[in-house]
């Protein structure tokens, strides 16, 4: 196929990407556009392999028949539960082929003097630092969801200051190689130094923040395709990835507001290891009062509107379809029931409405926190199951806490609170939750899955 | 067309995208925030087609015949995963529970 035809499928390419985005702003579009966007992914694919410089050849089918096979299996065969880690997955895969594109693409021009404009080695320099970062990172990030190794925050002395050295070191060498050192060792180099950067920087960034990191991930491996695609001269490269770093800063950017905290102290704060004690003086005083699934089932019952704030607890337990049972038990007894969606509850933006979906929620129940903020003052039962910064009344009324300022689901003003939690330990960022001594609150301890089972059980018998 | 013009094209189709990005994925609903991120990312996987470029090429050394097929490895599973995964997540999304009995106990 001659290059002009290509670049003008390579434009329908680019338009079923966009569309795919914007049939994205409405639930009941949304699967049709990643349709178009997968039909649009097939066209630029068809039109690559048909290319007069590509010759088919055992590399391209046999790679292609292994990722393929492991991507289908890999993304039909996760649960929902595991979705952070996955996203994180596919997310390294794809920094990780940009980066060796770009590789082959210094081997193969660097030696022609003269063949390599500035700006296209600029690119690819770029490309391969940003996608080894994005690899790596990526790699560490999935990892620690998936509890190969600890999800907490690892430091050590130094870090910072190691970190920012080495990265100077890996921009510098890029800088030189594209001065004209056009040394494949260095360029390796730079590969490798920046595989180790991604490594360092997911490491001291842990749990509650991996939502920030994640999202942050993602933007990398746009800019990665962008810089890619100023090497190869590709504009359906370019601009799919310059919507994808749009779309991974804008993530970034929502979940560093809804913690009221600048991506900078995400990413060198280490927060888990900050003021164990800021909080703890605050809330020596009042008691923690224990309650029975029992006495929870009759709560629950006879309320007529009962909030569920679902947290990162309920995803560990996966309790989500225990969670909907509950909720159609009550509603069958005219309770209403709705969901209070934090936007940083769980691993990665929007994780609890995945799985909550998953388990036959309806969504127009799942409502964002400006939306039922106002109506806590009027639900009768807050039921809240494996959060706990996030409701945390420090957020708003203490100075002194280092959540203080990020915004939170209201259920201190529920005229009762339910509190399910596994045991009295402080949550993620290591701080004392004054919502557990308020008056008003009962705990329910235990695993959150086998208390909400407990709990249909116990509404059922009433 | 000269590099630089070709150049100067290149940087006002990034803009624009960017631009374009901006505007699009403001109006996603923080419901569709997961979807909205594996999507992206599958997206992104039209990086293979630049793996294909590399593994396709005539004659490759031995480096780019094996940087070539990893690539073509990664990528794929980029683009093949990410629009699996996604649209197994969409088909979550409901409006109301499909009638029928409700067996789980």
């Amino acid at each position: 196929m001659s290059q002009n035809w290509a670049s003008l499928l390579y434009l329908v390419t680019i338009i079923c990407f966009i569309l795919a985005l914007r049939f994205l702003s409405s639930p009941t579009t949304a699967r049709l556009g990643n349709r178009i966007g997968a039909v649009g992914m097939a066209i630029a694919v068809a039109v690559t392999l048909a290319l007069e410089e590509v010759h088919l050849n055992w590399r391209i089918v046999v790679g292609a028949a292994i990722g393929a096979t492991f991507g289908a299996v890999a993304a039909r065969r996760v649960r929902m539960t595991a979705m952070p880690q996955m996203v994180a997955l596919f997310n390294g895969v794809g920094g990780g082929a940009a980066a060796l594109v770009s590789l082959a693409e210094f081997h193969n021009r660097a030696p022609d003097p003269g063949r390599l404009h500035a700006d296209v080695s600029i690119a690819i320099v770029a490309s391969a630092l940003i996608g080894s970062v994005s690899f790596a990172g990526s790699m560490l990030a999935f990892a620690k969801l998936q509890e190969l190794i600890q999800g907490r925050p690892i430091t050590y002395p130094g870090q910072q200051v190691g970190n920012l050295a080495l990265l100077g070191a890996v921009v510098a060498a890029g800088v030189a190689l594209v001065a004209g050192a056009e040394n494949e060792w260095l360029f390796v180099l730079v590969i490798i130094g920046s595989l180790l950067f991604g490594v360092l920087f997911v490491l001291p960034i842990g749990g509650a923040d991996m939502p920030v990191v994640i999202s942050l991930l993602n933007a990398f491996t746009g800019l990665a395709a962008a810089a890619t695609g100023f090497e190869l001269g590709s504009n359906v490269l370019i601009v799919s990835g310059a919507l994808v770093g749009a779309s991974g800063t804008l993530l970034t950017m929502l979940m560093g507001s809804a913690m009221n905290r600048s991506i900078g102290n995400v990413l060198f704060g280490a927060f888990g290891q900050v003021s164990a004690g800021a909080g703890a003086a605050a809330v020596t005083d009042g008691t923690v009062r224990a309650a029975t699934a029992e006495d929870v089932a009759i709560m629950l019952a006879y309320a007529s509107r009962v909030v569920v704030v679902p947290g990162y607890g309920m995803a560990v337990a996966q309790a989500q379809h225990a969670v909907r049972e509950l909720a159609e038990e009550l509603e069958q007894r005219g309770v209403n029931v709705d969901y209070a969606i934090h936007p940083v509850a769980g691993r990665m933006p929007g994780h609890m409405n995945v799985l909550l979906a998953e388990a036959n929620v309806p969504y127009p129940a799942l409502k964002e926190m400006d939306e039922v903020n106002p109506e806590f003052p009027q639900t009768d039962v807050a039921l809240v199951i494996g959060a706990n910064d996030v409701v945390n009344p420090a957020a708003r009324n203490d100075t002194s806490s280092p959540i203080y300022g990020m915004p939170i689901l209201d259920v201190d003003h529920a005229k009762q609170i339910v509190v399910m939690k596994r045991s009295m330990s402080p949550g993620f960022a290591g701080i004392d939750n004054s919502l557990f001594l308020d008056p008003k609150t009962v705990m329910l301890f235990g695993d959150a899955k086998e208390s909400v089972v407990k709990l249909v059980g116990d509404v059922k018998r009433l | 067309m000269s590099h630089f013009a070709q150049l100067v094209v290149e940087l006002t189709i990034l803009a624009l995208a960017i631009f374009l990005g901006v505007e699009v994925i403001s109006k996603v609903p923080t419901l569709l925030h997961t979807p909205l991120m594996s999507g992206t990312n599958a997206i992104h996987g039209i990086v293979v087609v630049g793996a294909i470029l590399v593994a396709g090429a005539a004659d490759p050394d031995l480096l780019t015949s094996w940087v070539g097929f990893v690539a073509v490895v990664l990528g794929t599973a980029n683009v093949v995963g990410g629009f699996v995964v996604t649209d197994r997540m969409l088909e979550m999304f409901k409006k109301r529970e499909p009638p029928g009995p409700k067996d789980q106990a």
